[in-house]
């Protein structure tokens, strides 16, 4: 054998190749060890980057396991086409959940304040959603960079049979060996991108052509602000006051979540390209622009030991 | 991409996506950080960050919050808030579950384990450091060495981390004295010699005023080597042996069409090439690689850490849990296994427990066998024979399986060569396991004697449309005929005299008694008498 191209070939391995091959192995883990796996779709870069990774993971198969949209109701219009058009395209399985008995208590962002309109909306139409169709795994899209109580969370991260999550009772994963045991009524939140980071979702975006909402980019939008957000009005939903006059500003979202919910910022960042050159010079963490995590430092993991994703 | 008119605008432009192809090429360094309670491990992290700018603007408002302070002195902050994640960990201020953390410099992309300090805690030191390539020991140059520094250097190279690099802090506190630094290092040395083989560096640093972590201290001249932040993007990070042997543990069968086939997994040692002869441990059955399939086409060549899928060139049964290893070079089997074990579960591990074994992607019932001894990770480095194994403890012990399994030693493969055992009740993570060679002990041979050469190629079986059975069935009923057949003719032409009679009696015997022979042989197999 040769071994000068060898060591060649070791080093053209790049950190994302590494990054990528990593989480292929995650998820082919999750199915291997799990009896009924879904995997839980957002719509947001996070989700883009583990859909490719996962029709990647089984290629030339299709990824074994449905998609599962936990609809609010409040989502931008942007989301939900492009949503419908990327699980065509693949030709992926689509779930899409809405808890109904929210709606018809009529939560809602504006008139019930975040926290209970995430709680009802997105933690309990997801829990309904994964005790409906007896799923024991849900492959979600998280970032350990994204807060501090995420850092210290596992790739396999075990719920009891309420979706809580135990900070203290967590096994050990040491080299690649994940533990998908489970106790009676436990589920599993697998976690691919546990070690990727918000630079690392965009070039790797950018190096494998990944479309994505095109909220993230920036044009003329109509928002208002307020407080420190700017609100983007995205149709007749959004109740102004009568103070309020829409303006037309070029931004872009960082994050995806419920419209009113999400920032957006001021940008002029256009593509993929300008997107990482803003990311390299930000002085800002990219869940500053999200109003739920605002609730005090604790907030995360608080939300997140009563079931949140 | 914007088109723009001006070249000079757009040579800018290309600069700047150099920069970002710049930093998609870049490597990927795994650090351990570790060190005693108090000896300012999540203040040097934060430092490190901080200095090397990337500490965002949010996250130290929200520090400041946190730190109860109004001032704007940076320098003053508590960085070590950055990373105490939990709630109750910021009550107490300390660090109890391993966090990770991620940054990334022009020249790399770094993945940091946090390790916690104290003692019940190791195994999360243990598990941060099962993957480093690099651990940061932090050492306090007022306090010197402690139990502690030494346990979790020993544990670091033990689980096959190359690099140590010992950061002693708060050099502050003792007036830069070369002296003290010295004492530290030369302290460490003396029981380096027990680490085996590993680089080591000592770096004198002050995590509060930011000696020599990014920037070259003024206060230690007598200081020679480099930074924190240039030792940590400077260490080799290439793969540890080039000319590994070749292995992938399967870990599920991919069968989108009924003509399609393939292994899927993550490749943990050597590298890959169609054509290349393999086995299939445990079973032993021997084959080629037909392709390299990725969703990025097929490859001519596949190494370490790759995730991928894989074709063999024979219908052989595999299934997941079976490893893929190199013809010439393969694995050990044996259903006995040596190990060095860290036991991480709450009661004590003894002979005659019963665990569930995860190695690779394989499966097992494995039962503790004696003799125990316990490694002491303290000063004096004893090893002595014990009953049990108390929680954070290390030591060696055997295992014997209900079912043989390929492995490796660890020195020779971190992947193939370590396991983890799972407490059947609790379903708890609860030991890791670290296998020595030689693995294969006294029942251990029928593994490795079931090595069985397949006969004819997958094609030809095809061509006749018959199984490997009914092949074998053929080609011993021709071998027999041609045998016959020559005595009938030699018989027929001493009794005739005639070859032309002698070759007609033989052309009539050819043809209706391999017909005979061949069901003969089919109903025989079909009757299960006299089979033992």
């Amino acid at each position: 054998m040769n071994d000068v191209s060898l060591t060649a070939a070791s080093s053209a391995h790049s950190y994302l190749d590494q990054l990528e091959a990593e989480s292929i192995h995650i998820m082919r883990e999750t199915v291997a060890e799990c009896d009924k796996v879904v995997m839980l779709y957002s719509i947001g870069k996070d989700s883009s980057v583990l859909l490719h990774l996962a029709m990647k993971a089984f290629y030339p198969g299709k990824p074994p396991f449905p998609l599962l949209h936990v609809d609010t109701t409040w989502k931008f219009r942007e989301m939900i086409e492009f949503r419908d058009r990327r699980a065509k395209e693949l030709g992926v399985d689509l779930m899409v959940h809405i808890n109904q008995d929210g709606v018809a208590r009529g939560i809602g962002p504006i008139s019930h304040g975040s926290e209970l309109h995430t709680d009802v909306m997105k933690t309990q139409g997801l829990r309904q959603a994964l005790d409906l169709n007896g799923f024991d795994a849900a492959i979600g899209g998280a970032r350990r960079d994204e807060d501090k109580s995420r850092a210290k969370e596992r790739i396999f991260s075990f719920r009891n049979a309420h979706h809580r999550w135990d900070p203290k009772r967590q096994r050990p994963e040491p080299w690649r060996l994940f533990n998908a045991h489970k106790r009676k009524g436990e589920s599993i939140r697998v976690f691919p991108l546990s070690n990727w980071t918000e630079l690392d979702v965009w070039l790797y975006i950018h190096r494998e052509n990944i479309p994505v909402v095109p909220l993230y980019f920036a044009k003329p939008r109509p928002v208002v602000k307020r407080g420190e957000t700017l609100v983007m009005v995205d149709d007749d939903r959004l109740p102004l006051e009568r103070s309020e006059v829409p303006q037309v500003k070029n931004v872009r979202f960082r994050t995806l979540g419920c419209y009113p919910l999400t920032g957006a910022i001021e940008s002029t960042a256009a593509s993929v390209e300008d997107i990482i050159r803003e990311t390299l010079d930000s002085r800002f963490s990219e869940r500053r622009d999200r109003v739920i995590d605002q609730d005090g430092s604790s907030s995360m993991e608080r939300k997140k030991q009563e079931g949140y994703f | 991409m914007t088109i723009l008119a001006d070249p000079k605008a757009q040579s800018k432009e290309l600069e700047r996506d150099a920069i970002i192809y710049h930093h998609e090429a870049k490597s990927l360094l795994r650090f351990i950080a570790c060190g005693s309670v108090d000896h300012g491990k999540s203040s040097l992290l934060g430092r490190l960050l901080f200095d090397a700018g990337l500490v965002l603007d949010d996250q130290i408002d929200a520090l400041r919050k946190d730190t109860g302070q109004l001032t704007d002195a940076l320098e003053d902050l508590d960085f070590s808030l950055l990373f105490d994640g939990l709630a109750a960990e910021r009550e107490q201020k300390i660090t109890i579950d391993l966090a990770y953390r991620f940054f990334a410099t022009e020249k790399r992309k770094f993945i940091v384990a946090d390790a916690p300090g104290h003692e019940q805690y190791t195994r999360n030191m243990a598990t941060g450091a099962s993957t480093a390539d690099l651990a940061l020991i932090l050492v306090n140059a007022q306090a010197g060495l402690t139990q502690q520094t030494r346990r979790h250097a020993l544990i670091a190279a033990t689980l096959g981390v190359r690099h140590l690099v010992v950061a002693v802090n708060k050099m502050d506190l003792v007036d830069y004295a070369q002296a003290t630094f010295a004492a530290i290092e030369s302290d460490f040395r003396k029981f380096a010699d027990r680490l085996g083989d590993v680089s080591i560096t000592f770096i004198p640093v002050s995590a509060r005023k930011g000696d020599n972590v990014v920037k070259r201290s003024p206060h230690t001249g007598w200081y020679r080597g480099p930074t924190l932040l240039e030792k940590l993007e400077t260490v080799d990070v290439t793969p540890r042996a080039a000319n590994q042997a070749f292995r992938m543990a399967v870990q599920w069968v991919s069968r989108p069409t009924p003509d399609f086939r393939g292994y899927c997994g993550m490749i943990a040692g050597g590298e890959v090439r169609p054509g290349m002869e393999i086995l299939v441990q445990p079973s032993g059955q021997r084959t080629r690689i037909a392709s390299i399939v990725t969703a990025n086409g097929e490859l001519s060549r596949a190494g370490v850490g790759q995730s991928v899928t894989l074709t063999l060139a024979d219908d052989v049964d595999v299934s997941r849990g079976d490893l893929i290893a190199e013809a010439a070079r393969p694995a050990h089997v044996s259903d006995r296994l040596n190990a060095r074990i860290f036991w991480m579960g709450q009661g004590t591990l003894a002979p005659g427990g019963r665990y569930h074994i995860k190695l690779g992607t394989a499966s097992a019932a494995a039962s503790i066998a004696g003799p125990m001894q316990l490694i002491d990770l303290g000063e004096d480095a004893a090893v002595k024979s014990v009953d049990r194994l108390m929680s954070n403890e290390f030591g060696t012990c055997s295992l014997e399986l209900d079912r043989p399994l390929a492995a490796d030693g660890y020195d020779q493969n971190r992947e193939t060569g370590s396991f983890i055992l799972i407490d059947a009740e609790t379903h708890d993570t609860v030991a890791m396991g670290l296998i020595e060679v030689p693995v294969v002990a006294a029942t251990a041979t029928r593994g490795a004697n079931a090595i069985t050469a397949v006969p004819m190629p997958r094609d030809l079986y095809r061509l006749f449309g018959i199984n490997a059975n009914q092949a074998r069935s053929l080609a011993k009923t021709v071998t027999w005929r041609v045998m016959g057949s020559v005595v009938t003719f030699l018989v027929a032409l001493l009794v005739t005299g005639h070859a032309a009679i002698a070759s007609s009696i033989v052309i009539a015997e050819i043809v209706i008694k391999i017909a005979f022979y061949y069901f003969h042989e089919r109903i025989w197999l079909l009757a299960p008498w006299g089979r033992s």
